[in-house]
């Protein structure tokens, strides 16, 4: 691909034959509420379960059966909405669309097309150019459909219904993203708004979270928007991102070849790396949408949204900023503990555990250091994390308060891997305790020069580099254990 | 037997609370007269055995504190019956066996009712005669090859024939209430939210309201007590307090004031319903009340209307009988051939009708100016009986513009069928309860019902007036059992 530039960090622009584009992206983000049961119904909505076993008569279009909807749902919804900062519609309006396919039993997907519950909002994105804010368009709420499966029977397709009727969010983004990275940081800020809130798992793997990206370009500077085209149904941010790029590329080549670009709806073949048409915009479908007579009008009161606003937990961008106000931490390193909600609440725990004398850096420093390593290395969330945050907290103690040296540490971090052993425990039971006596620190240096006397002789003509050396013996003296400052110190009193 | 079977629901009851009669013997007496009339072709399915069955376990541990002790009651075949075969009258349900019950039918149930067989209805509830049924016309007792009406054509047809005490239909735009005009019986459409949807075969979901069928007022007035109820499976039922009707009920309805919709005497009616109408008014002045002029003055928009809003939400309804998950399916080439071939066999003439003229009217570009407009012109035939109950408390108008027709008459004439419903219509539309009593007959000695409309939730007032009036009336059907084997 000729001509990709990259000015700042996260811009992402096209030259082609002396023209800059750039790419405007909207993005409708599908996120599966966090639920027991289904938006119209009492089935539940575990993942991974035998096919067509979570299946009420309701989900599966009985004639004469009704949808009720599940107020915990709606709870959900307008808790996101308050999470993205948006105003909370006191009257929406379930609508049905309407349209035939195997996966769909009703004939009719229940869903909110002029009255959504959650209208305008914004979300803030930390780019490394500074922050970012995207507007929300709306969120509404609707029903999944079941699941199609082509490749199991050779001449027949499989319905699988236990996804029809699961709880959806959709949440419209205005056309306010820019590049590839922004998206990313746009889906990862999302996810971690709904996990702060338990609305919505995140879980792209499982599904939870999906996306129709919408996609067109223009000549940087222009302020009109170009045709775009909506690729359907992506289901990982690196798809979204390979998407963007192909159809951002390929709408370039086509505007400079001269031509026009169709609105259309197309699909992304993540084998290919490859947008393809999947209908035109005449062939798009008349859904009819018009108001659900099963359902009554969803009136929320006032009162009903300010207790949901009371239970809304301290939610990422707050979150961040106390924790550089009250431990003093970067706002880099702020955006990195708050990104997860269980990483913050983590540090949080330690901080808490190391108790007054505490020490923020080597807290951070540990966490997102050796901790991060390991989960990593391991691939397991820090909910699942060997070491608990009181142990780390303690092996943090042990090093601010000089009983162990930050070397040793690791020794012992490497230790406590194996069931969070109590470090304190590791210390007494090998001998690793810092070593700062001064007196048998002098005696250990003492020794040392005696043996190595011609370099002591060296060292004091001017080869400094030697001092290192002495160190280094004196630290293998000690097996490691003694204190490093005192060594500097006593060394250099003694050369 | 035959005795038995002309019984009312209330002195069957009287009857066996008294140990007069066993549930048994009452069942047997409806079972030998159904078996006898199979040339009526009420039932779709019967479920004769089982409901002898079950009498007789009634008769073995009777509770005669329920309401319907032991009563055997056949039911329009829009009412899912838990492992009893339901098919709204169409090909593509022919072979459907619910593994659920409907709300209304086992409130019946639960008050010691027994399923005595499921009956004949439009296909989908649509039609006004019975003719759309897949499974054929229903004869009405009242003369041979005359229409029973319809939607509810089974039951009313079943009812008048003393082949079930009591019976239930539903009514979308007048399904229970015309054919109880064109039987000689009584039809009451109760309030939408009264009685819970769940398990009834959807047709319009804003508009469908099941509701009792019965020989005389006090009839109804029991059976409404049972069917009515809150539940929570239904959004769109209503909390609200229900009366004790049939306790409740009284003639005594001096001072009621009783409104006469000028819009109602509309271009073309037959001379007799004029008059069967002044007679309607006569006779409620006998019992007291008060008669004053009203006007709704929207009233000529509510057919055409109705036909724009019912089709909508049918065309929707009955999207989900695809021939995927239960149900007729014609298998095709492909997904869509199967839908194809499925749908074009399974559906009758008339349900595809509709389901094209609602397809129509909710697509991109029509949606306004049908659908939408439709909309907001039932809220104005709504807010003509707001306005109008500021002066009365109930409406009398005919129920129907005409007596039963002759099989075949008018199936290959939509419009002139539609216009069946021009009285009942905006009370569906409203969501009004509205009664239809037999009041007269016309020159073929056919019967003539009046509707009394009332106010929301007020069945009480609506039931009393028709109770009061019938009283007056006393009209009698005049069956000749001329189908009888």
């Amino acid at each position: 691909m000729d001509g990709i530039m990259s000015k700042k960090n996260s811009e992402y622009l096209i030259e082609r034959n002396d023209n800059i584009y750039e790419v405007v992206i909207g993005l409708e983000v599908h996120a599966q509420v966090t639920s027991n049961s289904k938006l119209f119904s009492s089935s539940s909505t575990k993942f991974g379960a035998e096919p067509n076993t979570q299946v009420s008569l309701v989900d599966a279009a009985f004639p004469g059966m009704l949808p009720v909807i599940n107020e915990y749902c709606v709870k959900q919804a307008i808790k996101t909405g308050i999470g993205l900062k948006a105003k909370i519609n006191n009257k929406s309006v379930f609508d049905r669309k309407n349209y035939f396919y195997a996966d769909l039993p009703q004939g009719y997907q229940i869903s909110q097309y002029k009255y959504p519950i959650v209208g305008e909002g914004n979300v803030i994105l930390d780019m490394p150019e500074g922050q970012k804010q995207v507007g929300i368009e709306r969120l509404h709420l609707e029903q999944d459909a079941g699941k199609s499966i082509h490749d199991v029977d050779p001449s027949n397709t499989l319905v699988d219904l236990n996804r029809s009727g699961v709880a959806l969010m959709e949440i419209v983004s205005k056309p306010d993203l820019r590049s590839p990275d922004e998206v990313n940081a746009y889906i990862k800020k999302l996810r971690s708004i709904m996990r702060y809130l338990g609305t919505c798992d995140g879980n792209m793997q499982e599904g939870s979270l999906r996306a129709d990206v919408n996609v067109s370009v223009r000549i940087k500077g222009s302020t009109d928007l170009g045709t775009r085209c909506e690729i359907k149904n992506v289901n990982s941010i690196k798809f979204m991102q390979m998407a963007i790029i192909y159809e951002a590329n390929r709408q370039v080549d086509l505007i400079e070849e001269g031509e026009e670009i169709d609105q259309e709806t197309r699909l992304f073949d993540t084998k290919k790396n490859e947008t393809r048409s999947m209908r035109s915009k005449e062939d798009a479908h008349d859904y009819r949408y018009f108001p659900d007579p099963d359902l009554l009008p969803l009136e929320i009161t006032d009162d009903f949204i300010d207790q949901l606003k009371s239970e809304i937990p301290e939610l990422p961008d707050d979150k961040k900023k106390r924790f550089i106000d009250e431990f003093k931490i970067s706002p880099y390193e702020a955006t990195i503990l708050v990104s997860d909600i269980d990483t913050a609440k983590y540090f949080e725990e330690v901080v808490a555990k190391m108790g007054k004398n505490r020490d923020m850096k080597l807290a951070v420093n540990w966490i997102t250091g050796e901790l991060f390593a390991v989960l990593n290395n391991k691939n397991i969330e820090i909910t699942q994390s060997p070491i608990s945050a009181k142990n780390l907290a303690k092996l943090i103690n042990l090093i601010k308060n000089g009983t162990i040296s930050g070397k040793i540490a690791k020794t012992i971090f490497e230790l406590m891997l194996d069931g969070d052993i109590d470090p304190q425990i590791i210390v007494e039971e090998k001998g690793l305790k810092q070593q700062s006596d001064p007196k048998a620190l002098e005696a250990l240096i003492d020794k040392i020069i005696n043996n190595n006397r011609e370099k002591a002789i060296e060292y004091k003509q001017g080869k400094e580099k030697l001092f290192g050396f002495f160190v280094g013996q004196a630290m293998k003296a000690s097996g490691g254990k003694a204190n490093p400052q005192l060594i500097n110190e006593i060394l250099k009193k003694k050369l | 037997m035959t005795e038995i079977t002309s019984l009312s629901l209330f002195e069957l009851i009287k009857n066996i609370k008294e140990k007069k009669i066993s549930s048994n013997e009452v069942t047997k007496s409806f079972v030998y007269r159904s078996e006898k009339s199979k040339k009526l072709n009420t039932y779709v399915t019967e479920n004769f055995e089982n409901c002898l069955k079950l009498s007789k376990e009634f008769d073995n541990k009777p509770n005669f504190d329920l309401k319907l002790p032991g009563i055997p009651i056949a039911v329009k075949d829009l009412f899912c019956t838990n492992e009893v075969r339901t098919t709204a009258g169409s090909n593509i349900l022919n072979n459907f066996v619910p593994s659920y019950e409907s709300t209304v039918t086992q409130n019946i149930w639960n008050e010691g009712g027994i399923l005595l067989g499921k009956l004949n209805c439009d296909e989908f509830a649509m039609g006004s005669s019975n003719e759309t049924s897949f499974f054929g016309n229903v004869q009405n007792p009242i003369a041979k090859d005359l229409v029973p009406g319809g939607s509810s054509g089974g039951s009313s047809s079943a009812l008048a024939a003393n082949l079930t005490p009591v019976t239930i239909g539903t009514d979308t735009g007048g399904s229970i209430r015309q054919p109880a005009s064109f039987t000689g019986t009584v039809g009451l459409k109760p309030t939408y939210g009264s009685c819970s949807r769940y398990g009834i075969v959807a047709f319009a979901s804003s508009l469908d309201q099941a509701g009792p069928m019965s020989k005389d007022v006090k009839d109804s007035s029991i059976l409404l007590e049972v069917i009515s109820s809150f539940d929570k499976k239904d959004s769109t039922s209503i909390d609200f307090k229900r009366n004790n009707y049939s306790s409740e009920l009284t003639r005594n309805i001096k001072g009621i004031k009783i409104g006469i919709p000028k819009e109602y005497r509309v271009d073309g009616m037959p001379g007799e319903i004029e008059n069967l109408w002044k007679k309607g008014i006569e006779y409620a002045k006998d019992c007291g009340a008060e008669i004053i002029d009203i006007s709704l003055p929207h009233t000529s928009y509510a057919l055409p209307t109705y036909y724009i809003v019912a089709p909508a939400e049918a065309s929707s309804n009955l999207a989900r009988y695809d021939g995927v998950k239960y149900g007729l399916r014609s298998p095709g080439e492909s997904l869509i051939d199967m839908y194809e071939k499925t749908r074009s066999e399974g559906f009758g003439e008339e349900v595809k009708r509709r389901i094209l003229i609602g397809t129509y009217v909710l697509s991109s570009g029509y949606y306004d100016a049908y659908y939408l407009k439709a909309q907001k012109v039932r809220q104005l035939i709504k807010k003509d009986f707001d306005d109008a109950y500021n002066k009365v408390d109930a409406i009398l108008t005919p129920s129907t513009p005409s007596s039963a027709f002759k099989i075949g008459e008018k199936s290959n004439d939509p419009v002139s069928m539609y216009l069946n419903d021009i009285f009942t219509v905006p009370v569906n539309l409203s969501g009004l309860p509205g009664i239809s009593i037999p009041a007269g007959r016309d020159k073929n000695n056919y019967p003539l019902g009046l509707q009394i409309i009332g106010k929301p939730f007020d069945e009480q007032t609506v039931l009393n007036i028709a109770y009061s009036m019938e009283e007056k009336i006393n009209y009698k059907n005049n069956i000749t059992d001329w189908w009888m084997e």
